[in-house]
């Protein structure tokens, strides 16, 4: 494969809502630091692709409408409805293909300006499933009993990671849940729908991220070190939810092989330093680290005890905080990327990783997981 | 200091509908449901395997599908979840009533799994494994509301 690296982010701050900002305003806001972070203006972009999802903006062909804020004005721009990690995706192949030297991806979301069960049951099949209430909680909370039974994990080992990610979020500013919790705090919070606690759950929340991609020959021009690209994978489960064995994650573990073939990674239990995955309840980071290989079947819980996944740990997960430190659906998994660019570069601050050349980061789109996208950053080419 | 003012533009009342054909294989399966109670699944020719609900295509063998088979009314719980937040009904509109039962249910015969509610009369009955039955609305209309519940019969 040609070579293509990350050479700017940029993030909004995460929030529960943001009243006093636009899409568009989120949008020009990330652009803008992405730029700066890069060294580059908006002259220096060759293409654009925004992410972003009809419903949650509650208007149709929501991506073209942060165009202009997005510095698309004259330029190719095409959209991507999924998760940002799949915008980024399709940014790479276009990068890729020679025709673009530059390729500035972004994902936003407002999750403040909607009822979210209501969203997300309009994922669900209108003729079988969809007036029978199911949501995201509910899809989730069913895949979580079908992971627990066969595995054995248990709701401690859950609300572990819930107290891990907001833990870390503490540090990250640019998270807007950060919290230091007790498992205790966890299991005691309100039972949502069993075995979700209200505190395993995952805020909904308000933010844009945006990257910029570059070939090789743009990207050794860059103002900061590029952090490369080694491997991608994506692949696609069932839709309907009782096709699927919910206990496990096929398609993840498909993607993640991808991924790890491409960027000559045969132990990514050892091989990968560092892993932002898409924890938007506790035990989806658990079920996704089995998924990637980065532990094995059933021991992912197991590991988080013995403090595997803790920044000083050896592979720290969702050093950021993660999705449960605030969740801007859609942007979500670019911020995903964004934070693993940070770690390898170094820019991590209080969550920085004691090592950091090769990160992975991951995002999901669909019911209970259906779609996986599975990066890997490396510090060197 | 003046209090900073926030402006919303609400969207009120505003509704999209739709009409969805629920296609050669909806019909099959409604009009079974509501005229002999009955849960119709289709079988893969190549695979044979039996998908409920039905649908055209084997998405693994991507062969077409028409052979009918009916599955159920019995199965067993293949996951379940009890909902104790309410959520807004898509159908009313009002928040629902809590709690409430919601699983998977493998029919007999079937080899995907069938969403919808369970009773949990008795919660403790409720867990994976347990063997359950549909339970039919006496006036049906060919929706999948139809079925009221699954019922835990161990």
């Amino acid at each position: 494969m040609d070579r293509a690296a990350i050479i700017g982010i940029g993030m909004t701050k995460v929030e529960s809502r943001k009243l006093d900002k636009t899409f568009a305003d989120m949008a020009f806001e990330a652009v803008r630091k992405a730029l700066d972070d890069a060294g580059m203006t908006i002259a220096d972009i060759d293409n654009v692709i925004t992410t972003s999802n009809d419903f949650w903006d509650g208007r149709t062909i929501s991506c073209m409408a942060v165009g202009d804020a997005s510095g698309a004005s004259d330029k190719n721009i095409s959209c991507v409805e999924g998760d940002g990690t799949f915008g980024a995706f399709y940014g790479l192949a276009r990068t890729l293909s020679g025709s673009y030297g530059t390729t500035l991806v972004t994902g936003h979301s407002k999750g403040s300006q909607s009822v979210s069960s209501l969203i997300t049951n309009a994922a669900f099949d209108p003729i079988y499933n969809r007036t029978l209430g199911a949501d995201m909680i509910t899809a989730c909370a069913m895949q979580s009993n079908a992971y627990m039974a066969r595995t054995g994990t248990t709701p401690e080992q859950l609300a572990r990671v819930s107290v891990k990610n907001h833990g870390n979020a503490m540090m990250n500013e640019n998270a807007h849940l950060g919290m230091k919790l007790t498992v205790k705090d966890v299991l005691g919070s309100e039972m949502i729908a069993d075995p979700l606690h209200r505190l395993d759950c995952s805020p909904v929340s308000d933010g844009c991220c945006a990257i910029i991609i570059a070939d090789e020959k743009r990207a050794k021009k860059s103002k900061k070190k590029p952090v490369w690209i080694k491997g991608v994978g994506m692949c696609a489960d069932a839709y309907f939810l009782g096709d699927r064995d919910l206990s496990r994650s096929e398609s993840l573990v498909k993607a993640a092989r991808t991924a790890y073939k491409m960027a000559g990674i045969s132990d990514p239990g050892k091989e990968i330093d560092l892993a932002e995955v898409y924890d938007a309840f506790s035990y989806q980071e658990l079920m996704w680290l089995e998924g990637l290989g980065i532990c094995a079947d059933a021991d992912a819980g197991k590991q988080l005890e013995k403090g595997s996944f803790d920044i000083p740990g050896r592979l720290p997960v969702n050093a950021s905080g993660g999705l449960m430190g605030g969740h801007a659906v859609i942007a979500a998994g670019l911020y995903r990327i964004a934070e693993v660019v940070r770690q390898i570069r170094g820019e991590a601050g209080a969550y920085q990783a004691k090592k950091a050349d090769t990160g992975l980061a991951h995002g999901v789109n669909g019911l209970a997981g259906q779609s996986h996208c599975v990066w890997i950053l490396g510090k060197d080419r | 200091m003046a209090e900073k003012e926030y402006i919303v533009i609400e969207s009120g009342e505003a509704a999209q509908p739709f009409d969805y054909a629920v296609g050669m294989h909806g019909s099959k399966f409604f009009t079974e449901l509501r005229d002999n109670k009955k849960l119709m699944g289709v079988r893969c020719p190549k695979c044979k395997m039996v998908y409920i609900p039905p649908r055209g295509v084997c998405g693994p063998c991507f062969e077409e599908m028409k052979d009918f088979v009916e599955v159920g009314p019995g199965g067993v719980i293949g996951t379940y979840t009890i909902l104790r937040f309410a959520f807004i009904d898509p159908e009313t509109g009002q928040q629902k009533p809590v709690p409430y039962g919601y699983g998977f249910i493998k029919l007999d015969g079937a080899d995907t799994l069938f969403q919808h509610y369970i009773d949990i009369v008795d919660e403790k009955k409720i867990k994976v494994g347990a063997r359950v039955e549909a339970v039919f609305a006496d006036e049906r209309k060919g929706t999948i509301r139809d079925i009221l519940y699954f019922r835990v019969i161990d």
